[in-house]
């Protein structure tokens, strides 16, 4: 007996599915097997990892919280990358957001008028779409290499957020500590529930998963899109404007991240602080990968990457696990999807040595 | 500025683009194959923490170089099962070894950290390293400095002036044609890929044996993701490398020296200088498309599938 | 003293799961004293949390089996912070927060938990249930100065910086205060790096101070880093938060160092005899809160027994590092002759005393 490969003639939608379920069944097992290898018992283990941080409602209200800026970015990151422009700056259009929006803010602190907020909102989103339209500029006019000026851009974008929140955005009153003022409740992102955390911005991001499944699905943008990412000359045989595509979509994305960066500041942390994210832009491009660039796969792929991160905080209280199992379990998750998604495009069968076998199923 | 300062500027310049220059040096040859990998922050990592906990147990120096440059091999194997065996998406299998060997460096490395260890000693050549200005650079460092050297010269050598470098490029180029001639695609880039993880390794080890002996969580900062942008930054051609790592090496040291010398910029806008030069010069350098295009590997980043 | 999960076997199914979930809560049920502790960093950072830590240890051990602590590491300080401070009120009756930055939500979940007690390092806002500490670290740095002064050659002193925030600043002009008191030539080269922890980058700032002449390295960041390079370039150094002597043991010539220990002990005793209070405690040698770590064999002995001097004086409260008279940069007398700086002066710096090289970043 021998295992073989055969490439199937085209993409298995049983094994499309299947993939990520069986990558996770995996994942499980791994990590009951790391619980058992600390000395705790296994099924405990991925109990208080996976299941009590979502046990009661407070506990879902804050995997919402946690997921939505995730899921923003994510879903301006999976138009990017279907059409082949690697984005991997949506940590700095998401700090520019946070900074130029709370900038808008703290000039509205006294306001009470209801344009307030989406004035604010607004600002931090174009702020986003400006920083996003750098490297897309440099791309079309100067033939740079986005992966590169993106990653640049999301160090100077800290430094710029550190330089505002350190200097003019500080709060007066704040005994020269590195924040700005409290935001009124005029700017302050209305809650869905009273009593719990989980904002406007959650049905932002819930909006912006409708909206791309709209445009790759529906519209003729979308079709561009994908062509682009497939074949860039067929894109250009077929008359396709590239270097308008390129624009459009780190537009979008940036203006995503934005709005996720200053739904953040405006929301669950209520002023501008130094550490705005931690590093939802750099989860948004896994969850990205995980959900496939699907709409409705990057949005479970967020609330796992969300419940994983909610876990290991669990993990810590509950049973004192290190900290660095929840990245492990990332890691781990991503490479049994890449591993399964191999059983899209191929099939494994056991078989029998002898040539025989093979010609008669062929 | 006197000559002093310039002198040990230079010499300090050295040092932060070592790591650099080795990571990239190995990321390069791992690009010219035609596989892109991500992971270079995640084998970092890994490499940094074995070093430092083989060389803490053994309080041997160099185990905890080898041990560096072979975990970063093993990690680099976990990359190559992905993404050459099962074709997975390079760009994605890259990031999931990135996020693993954080976590995983972490893990393990716990028992090690706030652990002090000598470093790496300096080795000052006699009468080479009195000459002026670069003297100090050059020829009063420690040995893995002098080991970059080497390595940069023999990737520049191997690369342009060898037979297994043509077959490299070969197969980064053009796979097919390669196949066609009887190459085997699959071990030439399994190959380049682990050069790569063992250079990340290097690296890492570097880090925690030499620049600064001692470990602890996340210690590379973010110097992985640098190094993969000099690759590009360089329009991978090797000499471009070297002279991408120490630019951005000097770079991140002038920056603190400005501020020592009383410049009265805010520091934060000081920080921001290393990564505006690095955007500026590659916008120099790629303004001329054909010029790129010369240099990338015409497949890089995409999946191999054999035609049977 | 992690809770521990024993009763629950390697797969049962679905049934053992539940039971897992039983014995995890029913676990908090005892009447022991839970504390939990928020860390902005990994424990193993070898500087402010891993101190905190050590304290939580000693702590323990102090109190034994009256007590039962839980931690959660690396938390941002941006909206994850009021879940995990949220999750440790729930099931703990004492709560730690140990950065700045948690400042604001461990006021907004205090609210919420009215008969939880919370104590807050390095703020400055409290309420009927959060009381707030801190170290009066000025007092080891001002003894650090003196000794700089003894044994500076150049004149030239580096201090590799953190964060302009106040407490650095106050750190920063302590020690210049100390040195210039016996060395009126001696100046400080200030370099801020941005982070808290991030080794690499406060070797290369070390560097750079060591290539402009500095033959003394002082540090507010959390690595040995700086020490290390001074190690390896033949300047002495001082330590920060933990003895770090053995990172340059010919280098350290000693440090100011924290001991959070004594006070976490007293602060669990007084929630367990119901006589806690939500007030201030800023605590220096006196308290036995901060202690300089023990003196190099380099420093000859006439300094050492000067530098012991001064600290009886600090202890007993004769002296003060604060005490007038005190130039700014520009050489005006701000604080006169006969005066000390109040607490709140003292805890909101944002200007460098005469003998600091270089504008205060605004």
């Amino acid at each position: 007996m021998s295992l073989s490969i055969q490439r199937r003639a085209e993409e298995s939608r049983v094994m499309s599915y299947c993939s990520p379920l069986l990558a996770l069944v995996l994942t499980l097992i791994t990590g009951a097997l790391l619980f058992w290898v600390q000395g705790e018992s296994p099924l405990g283990g991925l109990y208080t990892f996976f299941i009590l941080p979502v046990a009661d409602l407070y506990g879902l209200s804050e995997l919402g919280v946690k997921a939505a800026p995730i899921l923003l970015c994510a879903t301006g990151l999976a138009i990017c990358y279907r059409a082949n422009v690697w984005n991997i700056g949506a940590e700095g259009q998401l700090l520019m957001g946070a900074l130029i929006g709370s900038w808008a803010a703290l000039n509205f602190l006294e306001t009470t008028s209801s344009w307030a907020l989406p004035l604010v909102l607004l600002t931090g989103a174009f702020a986003g779409m400006a920083w996003g339209a750098i490297p897309a500029l440099l791309k079309n006019h100067f033939n740079t290499n986005e992966i590169l000026t993106t990653i640049m851009l999301n160090y100077i974008a800290l430094n710029l957020l550190l330089f505002g929140v350190h200097g003019p955005l500080k709060d007066p009153a704040g005994f020269n500590f590195p924040e700005s003022a409290l935001f009124t409740e005029g700017i302050t992102l209305p809650v869905l529930m009273e009593g719990y955390r989980l904002h406007l911005g959650a049905l932002f991001a819930l909006l912006a998963v409708a909206v791309i499944w709209v445009v790759l699905s529906r519209t003729f943008i979308g079709f561009q899109i994908r062509v682009l990412g497939l074949d860039s000359s067929a894109a250009h045989y077929a008359g396709f404007r590239e270097k308008k595509l390129v624009l459009l979509v780190l537009l979008f994305s940036g203006g995503m991240a934005g709005l996720a960066g200053v739904s953040e500041v405006t929301g669950p942390i209520g002023q501008l602080v130094p550490t705005v994210s931690p590093g939802y832009g750099y989860s948004a491009i896994i969850v990205a990968f995980l959900g496939r660039l699907h709409p409705v796969g990057i949005l479970l792929a967020s609330l796992l990457m969300a419940l994983v991160y909610m876990g290991s905080e669990m993990g810590q209280i509950e049973m004192g696990l290190p900290l660095a199992l929840g990245g492990l379990f990332q890691g781990v998750l991503l490479f049994y999807l890449l591993a399964c998604d191999f059983l899209i495009l191929y099939r494994i069968r056991w078989q029998r040595a002898d040539t025989n076998a093979v010609a008669s199923e062929a | 500025m006197d000559i002093d300062l310039i002198t040990n500027i230079l010499f300090a310049m050295v040092r932060t683009g070592t790591p650099l220059l080795l990571v990239a040096l190995g990321e390069l040859v791992c690009e010219k194959s035609g596989v892109l990998n991500l992971g270079q922050e995640g084998m970092m990592l890994m490499g940094a923490m074995a070093g430092f906990a083989i060389a803490f147990t053994t309080g041997n120096l160099w185990f905890g170089v080898a041990a560096g440059i072979a975990v970063g091999m093993l990690m680099s194997l976990l990359f190559g099962f992905l993404a050459l065996n099962l074709n997975a998406n390079q760009v994605a299998s890259g990031l999931a070894l990135t996020i693993f060997g954080a976590g995983l460096s972490a893990y393990i490395g716990s028992d090690f950290v706030g652990k002090p260890l000598t470093g790496m000693e300096a080795w000052v050549i006699p009468v080479l390293s009195d000459i002026p200005l670069i003297g100090k650079a050059l020829f009063a460092q420690d040995p893995l400095v002098y080991l970059s050297f080497i390595l940069f010269g023999a990737v520049f050598i191997f690369i342009y002036h060898s037979r297994p470098g043509l077959i490299l490029k070969a197969v980064g180029e053009s796979p097919d044609s390669a196949v066609a001639v009887g190459l085997s695609v699959i071990r030439v880039r399994y190959l380049a890929v682990m050069f790569g993880g063992a250079m990340a390794g290097l690296g890492g080890a570097y880090l925690s044996l030499a620049y600064t002996p001692l470990w602890s969580d996340n210690m590379t900062a973010g110097r992985g993701w640098i190094a993969l942008a000099l690759v590009v930054f360089a329009s991978w051609r090797v000499g471009r490398v070297l002279l991408g790592a120490y630019l951005f090496g000097a770079a991140s040291i002038l920056h603190l020296v400005m501020q020592g010398l009383g410049v009265s910029v805010s520091s934060n806008l000081l920080a921001t200088l290393p990564y505006m030069a690095t955007i500026i010069v590659l916008v120099l350098l790629s303004s001329n498309q054909a010029r790129i295009k010369l240099f990338a590997p015409m497949s890089l980043g995409k999946p191999f599938h054999k035609t049977q | 003293m992690k809770t521990r999960l024993t009763s629950a076997g390697l797969l049962r199914g679905a049934a053992s799961l539940l039971l897992a979930a039983a014995v995890s809560s029913s676990a908090f049920a005892a009447d022991k004293l839970k504390i939990g502790f928020v860390y902005v960093g990994p424990i193993g950072d070898a500087g402010w949390t891993y101190e905190h830590d050590l304290g939580r240890q000693e702590m323990e051990a102090a109190l034994g089996d009256k007590i039962e602590t839980s931690y959660v590491e690396s938390v941002s300080e941006g909206a994850d912070s009021e879940r995990v401070i949220r999750k440790l009120a729930q099931s703990h009756d004492l709560v730690f927060t140990t950065s700045f930055g948690y400042m604001n939500p461990t006021l907004k979940v205090a609210k919420a938990f009215p008969k939880g007690a919370f104590m807050h390092a390095t703020g400055y806002k409290r309420s009927k249930n959060v009381g707030t500490y801190s170290a009066r670290f000025y007092e080891g740095r001002y003894l650090t100065g003196v000794i700089a002064g003894h044994m500076t050659k150049t004149n030239t002193i580096g201090y590799v910086a953190a964060f302009p925030i106040p407490e650095v600043v106050q750190g920063i002009n302590a020690f210049t205060l100390g040195m210039r008191s016996v060395n009126p030539k001696a100046e400080v080269k200030v370099v801020w790096i941005n982070s808290w922890y991030d080794p690499a980058k406060e070797r290369e700032a070390a560097e750079a101070l060591i290539a402009q002449g500095a033959d003394i390295i002082n540090q507010h960041t959390d690595s040995p880093a700086p020490v290390q390079a001074a190690e390896e370039k033949g300047v002495y150094a001082f330590g920060y938060d933990s003895d770090m002597t053995a990172f340059g043991p010919k280098a350290h010539l000693t440090g100011s160092v924290v001991h959070w220990g004594g006070f976490y002990t007293e602060t669990a005793k007084a929630v367990l005899d119901g006589t806690w209070k939500a007030d201030d405690t800023w605590g220096g040698m006196a308290a036995d809160m901060v202690k300089m770590a023990p003196y190099n064999a380099a420093i000859p002995k006439d300094v050492v027994a000067q530098v012991e001097g001064l600290k009886t004086k600090i202890i007993d409260g004769s002296f003060h590092p604060f005490q007038g008279p005190i130039k700014n940069q520009q050489g005006k007398v701000v604080v006169p002759e006969g005066t000390t700086m109040k607490d709140g002066e003292i805890l909101s710096f944002n200007w460098y005393v005469e003998g600091v090289q270089g504008e205060l970043p605004k």
